[in-house]
């Protein structure tokens, strides 16, 4: 039924796993730096935390990606020239990793925003009389604490980002999209594969879902649910 | 560093990609709200098999990316030869009809889940008083449950229209020429980048914040009842 592109669907699977997990990790990190950033005291901080959020939240991703993809290229090809330097080109991979990275750190900087503020104010003034020092503060009081309450938005975005990774075959990555695309012209049967790549991104969905409210329940050990 | 020429010379075929995007986005928008309310007065129904299989399709076209679904509408339906041959095959050959009815369906599963959580959230006492009035049925939708829902639902339903507006960029892919496909080619033209796309990203920014102040003056005028209201002057006497 396949005709022998099973296995190369599947490799495209594990393609976009791993841009997803990746730009999942990059995402994480540009999040905690703009959250920290936005409820920092420093005014110039807080200034370029909300031009990023403003600026991504405004634009599509495709457009974002387009631009950032290409208009990185240039950048880095008049850099190589004045220079004196190689060419380098952007492996699509980076590229791709790189751009929603960057995007869905801007989603998750409103996700740990909120998730920060909802510690208690109390928590971290403790945590200074007893002593200790801001950064320290940060990685032992609020943001373990933060975890639990990051999670919804966390997941939601999660979500989101599977599916965006869908467009990085636009970019010449060799996702699961790309190698259906390949499937399709060969095979002359668009519907089958094009079907086949939706049931996965569905399963991946149905697993994620599953996943993160056991990990919620996880996190919620030592709070009491409110029963109704 | 920027080749205004460029720019001022593409500006026509931005005009045209702004009009495709808009249009893409109106039928679009309307289709989802015309389809969506009964949706979501069917999913959150008591009839367990309607509510169920309601949920199957918003399940389903939220859980996969719409590039895909818009790929088995325009290249997929193509491999039926009984579709090719039927009536319903010059609709279905168009970029336009494709795009249209991908995106259709996708913006009617997300707001039939919005709507139908704002159905849900409806206060126990509107519900009673309405029935101590003796509405039943679909008057009771009509003239309580649905409005009341919409004015919780409209923020969030903002948000999508935002997201539609965005994921219209995806047509490109599908040889409609919206913003997106014209700062494609003006790049590939060209090879200025911050030209192409920098005119591209600045009509999608206009867009998003006219639909973020749009929706900000629709909720002043639909929740005008929660705004703090000015205390009224003691008379003088």
């Amino acid at each position: 039924m396949l005709h022998g592109y099973g296995p190369a669907i599947l490799g495209g699977l594990w393609a976009t796993l791993g841009v997803a997990a990746a730009s999942l990790a990059l995402a994480c990190v540009f999040g905690l730096l703009g959250a920290v950033a936005k409820l920092s005291g420093v005014r110039a901080l807080r200034w370029a935390a909300e031009v990023y959020t403003t600026l991504i939240r405004g634009l599509p991703e495709l457009v974002l990606m387009l631009a950032i993809f290409y208009g990185g290229q240039t950048l880095l090809n008049s850099l190589a020239e004045r220079h004196g330097w190689a060419l380098i080109e952007i492996p699509p991979l980076a590229a791709g990793v790189g751009t929603i990275g960057f995007i869905f750190g801007a989603y998750l900087t409103e996700t740990f925003r909120g998730a920060i503020l909802a510690i208690p104010r109390g928590q971290a003034e403790a945590a200074l009389a007893c002593g200790m020092r801001r950064g320290q503060v940060l990685r032992r009081i609020v943001l373990p604490q933060m975890v639990r309450h990051a999670i919804p938005g966390f997941a939601n975005n999660w979500l989101v980002m599977v599916k965006a990774t869908a467009l990085v075959s636009i970019i010449g990555l060799d996702d699961m999209v790309h190698r259906a695309n390949l499937a399709s012209a060969a095979t002359r049967e668009p519907f089958t594969f094009y079907m086949l790549i939706a049931g996965l991104y569905l399963a991946i969905t149905t697993v994620s879902i599953l996943a993160l409210s056991r990990l919620e329940k996880r996190f919620s050990l030592g709070v009491r649910a409110v029963t109704f | 560093m920027i080749d205004w020429a460029v720019v001022t010379e593409s500006l026509p075929a931005f005009a045209g990609g702004l009009r495709v995007c808009l249009g893409l986005l109106a039928i679009s928008l309307a289709t989802g709200l015309l389809l969506s309310v009964p949706l979501a007065v069917a999913r959150v129904s008591r009839h367990r098999p309607l509510a169920g299989a309601v949920w199957v399709y918003t399940y389903v076209f939220r859980g996969t990316p719409l590039l895909v679904q818009l790929f088995v509408v325009y290249h997929g339906f193509a491999q039926f030869p009984a579709l090719r041959e039927s009536m319903l095959w010059p609709l279905l050959r168009e970029a336009w009809f494709c795009a249209w009815l991908a995106f259709a369906l996708n913006t009617t599963a997300y707001t039939t889940e919005i709507f139908a959580g704002a159905l849900r959230a409806t206060p126990h006492g509107e519900v009673e008083a309405a029935r101590a009035y003796g509405l039943q049925g679909w008057r009771l939708y009509i003239r309580i449950l649905l409005p009341s829902a919409w004015r919780r639902a409209l923020p969030q339903y903002g948000n999508e229209v935002v997201g539609l507006m965005h994921a219209t960029a995806i047509a490109s892919t599908v040889t409609l020429v919206d913003i997106t496909r014209v700062a494609r080619d003006v790049y590939a033209n060209s090879l200025l980048a911050s030209e192409a796309f920098g005119t591209a990203a600045l009509l999608y920014f206009t867009l998003t914040f006219t639909l973020v102040g749009g929706f900000k003056l629709l909720e002043w005028r639909f929740l005008r009842h929660l705004r703090p209201q000015r205390p009224t002057p003691a008379h003088a006497h």
